[in-house]
């Protein structure tokens, strides 16, 4: 009875934090601007099939892509598992999947093979990120916190892992032994083979273990659960949402401004008093200077990032020794989110401080990239981070006029000349002259 | 065999005779003003009369698609461009765009839409493969049959708008030496140039893109990198300047390799 009691406590606390951290998030990701995206449903849950559930741009590292879809499917269907202790520790009972006769043992031995391979998948992880040291797992931002955030998650889950195993294999030897808390319920594939490690034990110390890890399991899963939304881990849930949201366009298509054509054709029409008058709402700023100014789509990009460096290791500024890294600056973006999110809550929603995101993603950054779009091809959860370097730049030029000088100069030349160049419109021409074509 | 002087048509000349062109022939700026791109332009006018292909240009009417102002985050600039080029445009009553510069063909494509600009853009090398597809265009000359060719993936053609087979098609009836670099298709590095980058100096780093991608397509071992962009050919020229390679390698676009193989 009390440990039912028990049980209910800890998993209400659990599914109730997360619960609510989980809301945070979304009202943080509220704060962006509006933007309404729902068209094409049906390709965006294809879109969604494809990349989120199906992995499809996972592919083209392989082996991180099989270990990640080791991961992945393994937690997945280990979790089915999870139902089961749910059910047992709500109701006092004892592998209340049992019930399906012969065809128990082939479950839970499956739930083992998959165990396994999350384990082996973690291994590889780690030692990638810790011992091979992957190039793209040891670049500057990834220092301190995000790399043990890292670590945590595979440590973790390798932890969690092994408890269903130890698990298992104790009660595999008290069913052997015909305790009668353990009815016999047929043997476990592969906890089996690590039986042996544990059959001196008596039968007292068996329980305990056993219940140790039942316990250590589902309270370190609960545990987990709260984790992964402070963590990177977080692209567990909100990347099938992300990819649901991401552009559909061509890549090469660049957000419209809709507010500039406004502003334009208010120049074009003389029509200056229209908005000073204020009888049309304030154009606003252009471009964006801090988290607030994207729209929410943008800062749910920022959340689902899990921080894999694929954008940053085929960035062409990284490759080449620059300062952008792709990755930084979608994880300066949520950082700086979470740090108005929490300030929003507590000062409201006026709340402002003389900072911005353009203090941490410094012009440098902005400046050298070649909106070549290989990272967000890269991207296997379809973050766009050249949207958002292009908003930071619009904000530099419109609103700051903080354009790398070179830069100017061909705006000016654009203007005056109608081309990046300072040449007349009326060479336009040249090359046509003298032109000969031979007739065969 | 014989040289035929090409008078090529201006859209302005055209309409005051009543004419009525199929396509808008858009040189770009880099085809006006760069010296060797002028050079590109030449070769595809040549395959347009060869092909008898009814077009114009817009000539001292063409401006700047507003392209690198956008990039740069000049919004403004680009709109206001672009608004000037899309009443060009309902002047000549435009509605097939042939582009050779792909930032061009990008930006009239995907981007000209949200102005109210609603054209059929077609990339030159869409262009060019449909006529060899259908047979009317025949690369069957031979020059370039046993010379390695390698090809740069221009980023807004390749990444911005998935036009990878069309180049691989053509260079592969050329030469029976097409070989790839380890980058290819959605995973080209970049020249170096895109997003405004080649009207400025590059931040610091430790090594300039083009010079990378310029090590990517040596290592191939081609006689000729070919190339689809007039900033992929600025940057790859310079590569092979800086390497000290100009000599044997050739930087050519790929209507250049069209136009000689043709003997136009």
């Amino acid at each position: 009875m009390i440990p039912t009691l028990i049980f209910i406590l800890v998993l209400l606390l659990a599914v109730g934090l997360f619960y609510f951290k989980v809301r945070t998030i979304s009202q943080e990701i509220k704060l962006g601007k509006p933007i309404e995206i729902n068209d094409n449903k049906l390709r965006r849950w294809k879109l969604m099939a494809k990349v989120a559930i199906g992995q499809s741009k996972m592919v083209t590292r392989p082996v991180a892509a099989i270990m990640h879809i080791f991961v992945y499917v393994g937690f997945v269907i280990v979790n089915i598992e999870m139902l089961e202790i749910l059910i047992d520790g709500i109701f006092g009972t004892h592998r209340f999947f049992s019930f399906t006769g012969g065809l128990y043992p082939v479950l839970i031995s499956s739930f083992e093979i998959f165990g396994i391979a999350v384990m082996l998948g973690c291994i590889v992880f780690l030692s990638r990120r810790n011992i091979i040291r992957v190039k793209r797992f040891w670049s500057s931002e990834m220092k301190l916190w995000p790399r043990s955030d890292a670590n945590i998650i595979l440590i973790t889950e390798l932890f969690l892992m092994s408890a269903i195993l130890i698990m298992n294999a104790s009660d595999g030897i008290l069913q052997m032994r015909h305790n009668f808390h353990y009815a016999a319920v047929g043997s476990f594939l592969l906890s089996g083979l690590i039986q042996p490690l544990f059959s001196g034990l008596s039968d007292g110390t068996l329980v305990s273990l056993e219940r140790f890890c039942w316990w250590f399991h589902i309270v370190g899963v609960l545990a987990f659960l709260n984790y992964i939304p402070y963590s990177k881990h977080f692209h567990v849930f909100l990347s099938f949402l992300n990819v649901y949201y991401s552009k559909l366009d061509p890549q090469g298509k660049m957000a419209h401004m809709p507010s500039i054509t406004k502003e334009i054709k208010m120049m074009l029409s003389g029509n200056v008093k229209y908005n000073a008058a204020g009888g049309d709402e304030d154009i606003g700023q252009f471009g964006s200077r801090d988290c607030r100014d994207f729209t929410w789509k943008v800062l749910m990009d920022a959340y689902t990032c899990t921080e894999c460096g694929r954008c940053t290791s085929s960035c062409p500024a990284n490759l080449t020794g620059k300062k952008l890294s792709p990755r930084k600056i979608v994880m300066d973006m949520r950082d700086r989110l979470e740090y108005i999110g929490k300030n929003v809550r507590k000062h409201g929603i006026e709340f402002t401080d003389d900072k911005s995101l353009l203090d941490v993603v410094t012009a440098e950054e902005l400046w050298a990239c070649t909106t070549c779009n290989a990272c967000a091809t890269e991207c296997p959860v379809t973050i766009d981070p050249v949207a958002m370097i292009i908003e930071m730049r619009r904000y530099m030029v419109m609103e700051k006029a903080a354009a790398p000088a070179e830069l100017n100069a061909i705006f000016s030349n654009i203007e005056n000349n109608g081309a990046p160049w300072q040449y007349s419109n009326e060479d336009r021409l040249l090359w046509a002259k003298d032109l000969e074509v031979n007739i065969h | 065999m014989e040289p035929r002087k090409i008078e090529v048509p201006v859209m302005a000349n055209l309409f005051a005779r009543g004419e009525k062109p199929e396509y808008l022939f858009w040189v770009g700026c880099a085809g006006a003003f760069d010296d060797r791109y002028k050079k590109v332009v030449r070769a595809f006018a040549k395959i347009l009369s060869h092909l008898n292909v009814s077009y114009a240009v817009l000539g001292k009417e063409e401006t700047c698609t507003g392209d690198p102002a956008r990039r740069a985050g000049n919004e403004m600039l680009y709109q206001m461009q672009a608004l000037q080029v899309i009443e060009i445009f309902k002047m000549y009553e435009v509605n097939k765009i042939i582009t050779i510069c792909p930032h061009c063909f990008n930006i009239f494509k995907n981007e000209y839409p949200d102005l109210d600009g609603k054209y059929e853009v077609i990339s030159y090398l869409q262009f060019l493969n449909k006529y060899i597809e259908e047979g009317k265009l025949k690369l069957d000359s031979g020059l370039f049959k046993n010379v390695t060719i390698t090809y740069h993936d221009p980023c807004y053609l390749g990444r911005a708008n998935n036009i990878y087979s069309e180049p691989r098609s053509i260079l592969k009836k050329l030469t029976a030496g097409f070989v790839e670099m380890d980058r290819n298709k959605s995973f080209a590095l970049c020249c170096g140039a895109g997003g405004a980058q080649m009207f400025k100096e590059a931040e610091k780093g430790d090594k300039e893109v083009f010079i990378k991608r310029t090590e990517d397509a040596l290592k191939t071992s081609a006689e000729i990198i070919a190339t689809a962009c007039p900033f992929c050919m600025t940057m790859l020229t310079d590569g092979l300047k800086y390497k000290n390679r100009e000599e044997e390698i050739k930087n050519l676009d790929i209507a250049e390799l069209i136009a000689q193989s043709l003997e136009l």
